[in-house]
């Protein structure tokens, strides 16, 4: 199942540093994003994008998640040469992420 | 019970100007805020400033102003804003001026100064935050420093009686948080009110990005109107509990998923949000539909400010020269490789001395890289990027014109070529004690 399935996202952008999060559609499904996208997971995924270190954030009052992810973009939104400066489409990127349940 | 309500006018510089009209008309509202100062705008300015000592702030200013003073004066509506940039008396008196040109009377405007901290970051030698480098590595071309300045002035401004209040660059909750402190008394030291009212200026900060914008994603996230989005609403009681709405019939939607969103949006640790103020506690943060594009929140907390205040400092970092083609038909993808390659011989060929070169096939992988982009199907057309830095603008513009030369030069069918060249002002953190920040109040009357 493909994570957009169950959360929904929407990224930020603060110099060469990117947060995503990750806020579940039905927060009774909140522990299954916890228990599969991990810190580790999300630095594999953005492995080609993602130079530094992956750091999640927990929030289960409001059923999300929030990755902070170092030296992301491209050297900094304000001098990267990317098209898309901020980043601003990561989170749709990690919409794609297969977390392994049936459908 | 006494409620405030705040309307959110503007998530970015360039952001529609017909919402915050019809905030002022049917809101019901206290105070409008415009928030129009993104990371790099104040540098801009500021060169602006060095050209013009009477330019500097916001390119909208007068067009919002225009649109929204009278009414607002009128209806005792108190305006906050972060338009004054890097010249925030130049644009009260610009308020001023438009003022009495739409025949206002009786206006009190205030200028807030003292964000401006070049010379403070020239002495100092502080260390970037982003790299851990010394800022005299830079020092050369800087060309702006800002301070964040908090809720303090712009409380003293609504004490001294200002109906209109422009500032530099002050963190952006605390243009939301003031009229609070200001209309509520609440003491700057309650460090759990403070956190709240940090969670509602971090909610209404980006203006459409709470009721529906940034947010659609048809057959998973349907929102209405966003051709006629409108633009948030706080409704904020004593105990800084408050309600997220919109003016009833304006498009998009207030509910606990553009919320959530929103609350995360640009948030690092999420149990420690610094501004000025306070150290901001979002994790308790609870909300509940409460009707129909209504969301109570409460719940936000904090800590103790800081000793220190970031500062944003503004330098010439390098230029920029780009280049784009398209191709189309059988074959577009191997004809914007061959075009890519083309530019790449071209550039080493004729000596353009760059620091950096991208090459980008858009339709392919130009904003996520090869890996997560990859597809089976091969798509229609595709658009050729060649995007370089280098050390000054004429190697930059040699850029785009290899791109462009591609025309006549390069392979079968290309077309819709642009290109551009530019200087690329780049901004970096650092911390700056308080002890040596001082902001002024300069008041504008008709």
């Amino acid at each position: 199942m493909k994570l957009r399935e169950l959360a929904h996202s929407r990224t930020g952008d603060k110099g060469n540093i990117s947060n995503i999060s990750v806020i579940a559609h039905d927060p009774a499904q909140y522990p299954i994003l916890e228990k599969y996208v991990t810190a580790e997971i999300v630095k594999e995924f953005f492995a080609e994008i993602v130079k530094g270190d992956v750091i999640r954030y927990t929030l289960p009052s409001i059923g999300a998640l929030n990755f902070v992810l170092y030296s992301a973009l491209g050297g900094g939104v304000t001098r990267t040469l990317s098209l898309d400066a901020h980043g601003k489409g990561l989170s749709s990127a990690l919409m794609n992420l297969e977390i392994p349940l049936e459908e | 019970m006494r409620t405030i309500r705040i309307g959110s006018g503007a998530g970015y510089s360039g952001d529609r100007i017909e919402p915050a009209v019809e905030l002022v008309e049917k809101g019901d509202i206290q105070y409008l805020i415009f928030e129009c100062l993104a990371e790099r705008t104040i540098a801009i300015a500021q060169q602006a400033k060095m050209k013009d000592p009477n330019a500097g702030y916001d390119g909208l200013l007068t067009q919002r102003m225009e649109a929204v003073l009278l009414r607002c004066k009128e209806k005792g509506i108190k305006i906050i804003t972060n338009m004054g940039a890097a010249n925030p008396i130049a644009g009260a008196q610009k308020i001023k001026e438009i003022a009495q040109q739409l025949g206002i009377s009786g206006l009190k405007i205030a200028a807030v100064t003292g964000d401006d901290v070049v010379d403070v970051v020239r002495d100092g030698d502080y260390t970037i935050l982003e790299t851990g480098e010394k800022l005299s590595t830079i020092k050369d071309n800087i060309v702006s420093a800002n301070a964040y300045l908090g809720t303090r002035p712009i409380v003293e401004a609504l004490r001294g009686g200002a109906d209109v209040i422009i500032t530099g660059r002050v963190a952006d909750p605390a243009l939301f948080m003031a009229p609070l402190l200001y209309e509520f008394n609440w003491s700057e030291e309650n460090w759990d009110i403070m956190g709240q009212g940090t969670v509602i200026g971090h909610l209404l900060e980006c203006a459409g990005q709470i009721t529906g914008g940034y947010f659609a994603d048809p057959g998973y996230k349907d929102v209405q109107g966003l051709a006629r989005l409108g633009f948030p609403i706080a409704q904020v009681q004593e105990d800084g509990t408050f309600v997220i709405t919109k003016v009833p019939g304006s498009g998009g939607k207030v509910t606990l998923a553009t919320c959530k969103e929103q609350l995360l949006y640009e948030i690092h640790n999420p149990a420690a949000y610094i501004t000025p103020d306070v150290v901001a506690d979002f994790t308790g943060v609870h909300f509940t539909e409460v009707g129909e594009n209504e969301i109570k929140v409460t719940g936000g907390k904090g800590q103790p400010k800081t000793e220190f205040l970031k500062a944003s400092i503004g330098y010439v970092d390098s230029y920029m020269g780009e280049g784009q083609i398209s191709y189309a038909g059988p074959g577009a993808v191997n004809r914007g490789k061959l075009a890519l390659e083309i530019v790449e011989e071209r550039l080493k060929l004729i000596g353009v001395q760059y620091q950096e070169l991208k090459l980008d096939l858009i339709g392919i992988d130009s904003l996520h890289g090869s890996n997560l982009s990859k597809s089976e199907h091969e798509p229609y057309e595709v658009r050729a990027r060649v995007t370089g830095r280098t050390q000054n603008m004429k190697e930059a513009i040699r850029i785009g014109n290899e791109v462009e030369t591609l025309y006549t030069n390069g392979p079968a069918g290309g077309g819709g070529a642009t290109k551009s060249a530019k200087q690329v002002v780049a901004m970096v953190s650092a911390l700056v004690p308080r002890s040596l920040i001082n902001y002024k109040l300069h008041y504008e009357v008709i």
